[in-house]
């Protein structure tokens, strides 16, 4: 359990990142689901309840959420489940359970680059960007590539069009841990495969995204390329050579899903 | 009936669901203290210097006490009869630490923030020993678990301390190896069962304080409160007659409470400070320094004949009791008395083996008690065996078991009182369909559908050995008290006997007022574990219910002025046989507190049955396969139980729902990971999975029932036969559906898969 | 810290400290019916609505409730005791530790759904576990109440 020193609930995003850089140890308190497993020493804990982030907006060509949206409202969004064949709302639905999704938020767990997020798999299937108060808007890509350095997740957008998606999971009780994700989307004949929890974080399959991208329709050879190019790791939930197998098979049951979707 | 057999809804149903503050947490007084606990962060270690001078200044912090502060008599917390089979190998606090989370010192303080800054401020310098962490190489070890002079056992249970044994066992009727080598067909293999945890939704908990006479009350959510103050009594070093323990509502057991864990540690605190004291353990404690089922190593080999006849059943195993010996020895024995009787055309049976120290958390008490571990080992290796006589499985069963009135050789001549075992795997393969889907998987794209059964037995009570007493008592309103010590866990034991009595008086539930579990006023009862409240309380209670039904018709025939043979009594009117005259329990109530009738009336009655009878239950699981990832989709469970006259039909159906999924979780999601350093890492929900709503399919529960002539209205038992059959039929169906046999629990989709891979 | 919150429709000032979780400081308050079942907000026992949304209590900080509306199992005795009889005509209560949080769940699903199917159902309920039950007699009692085959 963490302790606080002090607690601040901020009027402007301005004030929050204000306070968030004064000392080392201050902190952002979003769901604070992971927060509380631990034992950090925060000093000031920012609230961000009062910054109005928590919405869902259909902009003219984006989708833009705020940090502080709940994965329980990104679950029941009208506009997510009409978009990418809902693969956001599918891909949270299966964390633990509605009570625990009305906590968490969007910001928090794409801020942390959580390795077994089913959330950041799916975003990085879809043309994603996240705004930063000081970094900036930047594809969700370069931010996940990009070294720590502490700033405030604000807003994320997702670009509209008709981009077609599946997303895949394979966990043993249905409100453990994923053992290994994926999300696949289509847009215009282009691709992209990606994994995640192996048990690092969701990547793009880029020569598999290729090779199907140029054509070759051998679901089976391109799921086989993706799990190639991606490393896969050992832990608690499943070996390296497992999550490998069971990667591949949900790639290209995802892709077989894409093919199939309008 | 009236009563027996009748749905009906739980006298405490509507407050406990409502939230109202009936639990252990909910009762504690203003300005109770409230305890922590130091652990050893070490498997195994002395400790050489503790420090408490700094935690002991700040400001709130009541008490801190180390092992230099308690008695040096050892004890036992399990919760068994006096004199108990468990080795006497605890002190409060030990110099030597022996599992990681073991306790090193308690704290008390006025709030938990203040206790846990004390805490930290304690310094603690250990010695630190090589821990023994795999029971598999324990024996023998050079780091002996217990090396202490003055560890004591009431039995001769085999103990070996410097070998790390604790018990070692055998049981042998006939010669196995003789029968083998005389067997057509031999079946064997090892099998791996985990250190499941218990993971009841109220953890350990218990608040203490001096009453108006200087006794000290405890208040714990417990299962055996009769057991828990006599363990006080004991560590203590206090009379038994100054200890008062009383369980209120509690929140699940399942057998962890059947130790005392956390009752000591609290009492002792008032006792120093002369004030309140409250000690709840977390989740994270709970998991990982209370007690789990004794993981096992069993290895099993069944013999048939040409005509499919089991003619020798061998089971040798090896249980991790881990720190301390709680249950070591009589979890173990029930793993070969709970199967051996089950297939009775044998002419040899043995089971034999070891229990061992380990510098883990203790095994304890846990739902099957010993039984689980052996019907997977014994259900998986009889499906082993079918396979290789080319027999359906629930062939080799109809023709091995025993039936009712028969013997065992495991029986010694003792006849079976009741079984309608043969009816339950009847009726099972009807509900779940097998005669279509054993012979034939349906495979659908990469998924694969097949079925798998087991059957299982248990116990109801320990015979000779669980004794209950009950009272009943005539008030001066015409209503009853039932006075019983048993403890309602959930279960609804309390709403049940209350049934069986309002049966024997012929009056309705609302006039019976039922008052348990406390040792003040309840009699002696040994507590809700081994499966003997509803048969071995239930009898007390009949019978005492049924003596103050006879005091009830001599006393109103008194009244009546005619001998007892010439009056009839409907629960409400005591009449004579001509109509003539009558008088109501009311009146007649009344009158006996008065000097008219001079006597309130009380019935009592002490019960213990010289034998167990098992229930049976009849398994049935059908699985769907995914190949490509060796995924399991549990579609169908079929549990058909035998328990004698089912009491109460909506509790009994949700007991056997609940122990079907806690099988469910042992067989499939359930996993205990330690660390390197014997840290136990499954310590949390997160990490420990039981299983959710989504991993359980649908659940079919069908009772065939028999009628025990030895149970109170012909009932024998429920409680803990309902886990055993899911491991092993879950484990057939995956091997029908692909091939392959997994014999450690659990079954996880990556062990199917690299099985599927090996296999080709 | 100091927090003023409606529970159960009355305003109420709560005390506690800055990091302590709404299920301490209700528990603190006097709130008994808040369970608190496991420390890594998995088991759902400690559900109340925050504004009419079933949360996990012991997840969320005290002072994000500040100036909201709590409500809690005693906040909404009708339809709780209603269901609970259902429940409780079925057995399904069992322990009971699991039920208040489980029947805070099951009213929120009624208000937020219409005419479930048995899968929504149990997606619903999936984040409230329970060691006793095996799940089926509160799904049970779940149809009747809603009166869904």
């Amino acid at each position: 359990m963490f302790t606080l020193v002090d607690l601040l609930q901020p009027d402007t995003i301005a004030e929050a990142y204000e306070v968030l850089m004064e000392k080392r140890n201050n902190g952002i308190l979003g769901g604070c689901a992971f927060l509380r497993l631990g034992s950090s020493r925060i000093g000031t804990g920012i609230e961000l309840s009062k910054l109005n982030l928590d919405y869902i907006i259909e902009q003219d060509e984006y989708i833009e959420i705020g940090a502080m949206t709940t994965f329980r409202s990104l679950e029941t969004s009208g506009v997510l489940q009409e978009y990418f064949n809902g693969v956001i709302s599918q891909a949270v639905s299966h964390i633990i359970g509605v009570q625990f999704r009305n906590v968490v938020t969007v910001g928090a767990s794409v801020y942390a680059k959580y390795g077994f997020s089913d959330l950041i798999t799916a975003l990085l299937a879809l043309e994603t960007e996240v705004e930063l108060y000081k970094g900036g808007r930047m594809p969700l890509l370069q931010f996940l590539e990009q070294a720590y350095e502490k700033d405030l997740l604000t807003r994320i957008f997702i670009k509209k069009s008709q981009r077609r998606a599946a997303y895949g999971n394979l966990r043993n009780s249905a409100s453990d841990f994923p053992i290994v994700n994926v999300a696949v989307s289509c847009l215009d004949q282009v691709w992209r495969i990606v994994a995640g929890a192996r048990p690092a974080r969701a990547k793009i399959a880029v020569q598999a995204s290729a090779a199907l991208t140029a054509g070759n329709h051998n679901v089976d050879e391109i799921a086989a390329i993706a799990v190639e190019e991606l490393a896969f790791g050992t832990n608690a939930r499943g070996t390296a050579q497992y999550r490998k197998a069971v990667c591949q098979v949900l790639i290209t049951r995802a892709i077989q899903e894409v093919l199939q979707c309008k | 009936m009236k009563s027996v057999g009748q749905g009906i809804g739980k006298i405490d149903g509507m407050a406990i669901a409502t939230g109202k503050p009936v639990y252990t947490d909910d009762l504690v007084m203003a300005n109770t203290l409230i305890v922590k606990i130091l652990r050893s962060p070490h498997a195994f270690a002395q400790i050489t210097k503790i420090d408490t001078e700094k935690a002991e200044k700040i400001p709130g912090v009541e008490c801190i006490l180390t092992y230099k502060d308690v008695p040096n008599a050892r004890f036992t917390l399990a919760g068994q009869s006096y004199p108990e089979p468990s080795p006497y190998d605890r002190l409060i606090l030990d110099r030597i630490v022996r599992y990681v989370g073991d306790e090193v010192a308690i704290i008390a303080a006025v709030d938990e923030k203040t206790a846990l800054k004390a805490m930290k401020l304690i310094k603690v310098s250990y010695q630190v020993f090589e821990p023994v962490l795999d029971f598999e190489t324990a024996q023998g070890h050079a780091s002996v678990v217990h090396p202490e002079a003055d560890l004591h056992c009431n039995f001769d249970i085999g103990m070996n301390q410097g070998q790390n044994i604790v018990s070692t066992q055998k049981v042998e009727v006939g010669d196995v190896e003789d029968e083998f080598k005389k067997c057509a067909f031999v079946a064997e293999d090892t099998y791996y069962i985990q250190a499941q945890a218990h993971c009841m939704m109220e953890t350990y908990r218990a608040f203490n304080y001096l009453d108006h006479t200087g006794r000290l009350v405890v208040v714990s959510s417990t299962q055996i409160p009769f057991h828990v103050r006599r363990h006080l009594a004991r560590a203590l070093q206090i009379p038994a007659s100054k200890i008062r323990v009383i369980k209120p509502r509690i929140g699940g057991g399942f057998g962890g409470k059947q130790t005392v864990v956390v009752e000591i540690f609290s009492a002792l605190v008032t006792l120093k400070t002369g004030k309140p004291a409250k000690l709840i353990y977390d989740r994270k404690e709970t998991f990982s320094c209370t007690n789990s089922r004794h993981a096992m190593r069993l290895q099993v080999k069944v013999g048939a004949d040409t005509e499919g006849y089991i003619r020798a059943v061998d089971i040798q195993g090896l249980s991790d009791t881990g720190a301390y010996g709680e249950h070591a020895s009589t979890v173990f024995m029930v793993v070969g008395q709970k199967t051996l009787p089950l297939y009775n055309k044998t002419r040899a049976v043995r089971f034999m083996g070891d229990v061992v120290y380990t510098n883990k958390m203790p095994g304890g008490a846990f739902r099957g008690y010993g039984a689980t571990q052996g019907t997977f080992a014994l259900e998986a290796t009889i499906n082993k065996l079918a396979e290789q006589l080319q027999m359906d499985p629930t062939q080799i069963r109809l023709k091995n078991l025993i039936k009712e009135g028969e013997t065992s050789i495991a029986y010694h001549g003792k006849l079976l009182g009741s079984s309608s075992l043969h009816r339950c795997i009847e009726q099972g393969k009807k509900l779940i369909g097998w005669d279509e889907k054993y012979a034939s998987p349906v495979v659908c794209g990469s998924k694969v559908r097949a079925v798998g059964m087991a059957v299982t037995m248990q116990g109801s009570g320990i015979a000779g050995i669980d004794t209950a007493s009950a009272e009943v008592r005539l008030n001066d309103d015409g209503n009853y008290t039932l006075l019983i010590g048993s403890t309602d866990m959930g279960t609804g034991s309390d709403t049940i006997l209350g049934q069986m009595a309002a049966e024997i008086l012929e009056t309705r539930m609302e006039n019976i007022i039922v008052n348990a579990g406390d040792t003040d006023v309840s009699p002696y009862d040994p507590g809700s574990y081994a499966s003997s409240t509803t048969y071995v309380t239930g009898m007390a209670v009949v019978k005492a219910a049924e003596e103050l039904k006879q005091k009830i018709v001599e006393h109103g025939a008194k009244f009546l002025e005619v001998p007892p043979e010439y009056v009839e009594f409907d629960g409400e009117v005591i009449s004579t046989l001509t109509s003539d005259r009558e008088i109501s329990l009311t009146k007649l109530a009344e009158l006996m507190v008065l000097g008219a009738g001079n006597l309130q009336l009380v019935g009592q009655a002490t019960y213990g049955s010289p034998v167990s009878p098992p229930p049976f239950i009849a398994g049935f699981a059908e699985v769907e396969v995914d190949r490509d990832t060796g995924k399991v989709e549990l579609i169908d469970y079929v549990a058909v139980v035998d328990c004698g006259t089912v009491v109460n039909p909506k509790l009994a159906r949700i007991q056997v729902e609940g122990g079907i999924v806690q099988g469910i979780g042992l067989a499939m999601y359930e996993e205990v990971r330690y660390g390197e350093k014997g840290n136990l890492e499954t310590n949390s929900f997160m990490q420990y999975k039981i299983p959710c709503r989504k991993d359980i399919g649908n659940l079919q529960v069908a009772f065939e029932e028999s009628f025990e002539p030895t149970g109170p209205f012909g009932a024998k038992s429920l409680g803990e036969v309902v886990v055993n059959t899911p491991p092993p039929a879950i484990a057939h169906a995956i091997y029908n559906a692909v091939g392959v046999r997994i014999n450690s629990l659990p079954i996880t989709p990556e062990k199917i898969f690299m099985g599927m891979i090996k296999n080709k | 810290m100091q927090i003023k919150v409606l529970i159960d429709q009355k305003p109420v000032t709560l005390r506690g400290n800055k990091d302590e979780f709404l299920a301490d400081t209700l528990r603190n308050n006097g709130i008994l019916s808040i369970r608190k079942g496991c420390d890594t907000s998995c088991c759902g026992l400690c559900t109340v609505w925050l504004d009419g949304k079933p949360v996990l209590s012991c997840n969320i900080l005290s002072i994000r409730a500040n100036g909201k509306a709590i409500t809690t199992i005693e906040g909404v005795t009708q339809e709780a005791e209603a269901f609970a009889q259902v429940l409780v005509a079925e057995g399904a209560e069992q322990c009971g530790f699991c039920s208040p949080g489980f029947i805070m769940t099951v009213i929120a699903m009624k208000h937020e759904l219409k005419n479930p199917t048995e899968a929504e159902i149990i997606h619903y309920l999936t984040g409230n576990l329970c060691r006793c039950t095996g799940y089926m007699g509160q799904l049970r009692a779940v149809k009747t109440y809603l009166g869904v085959q």
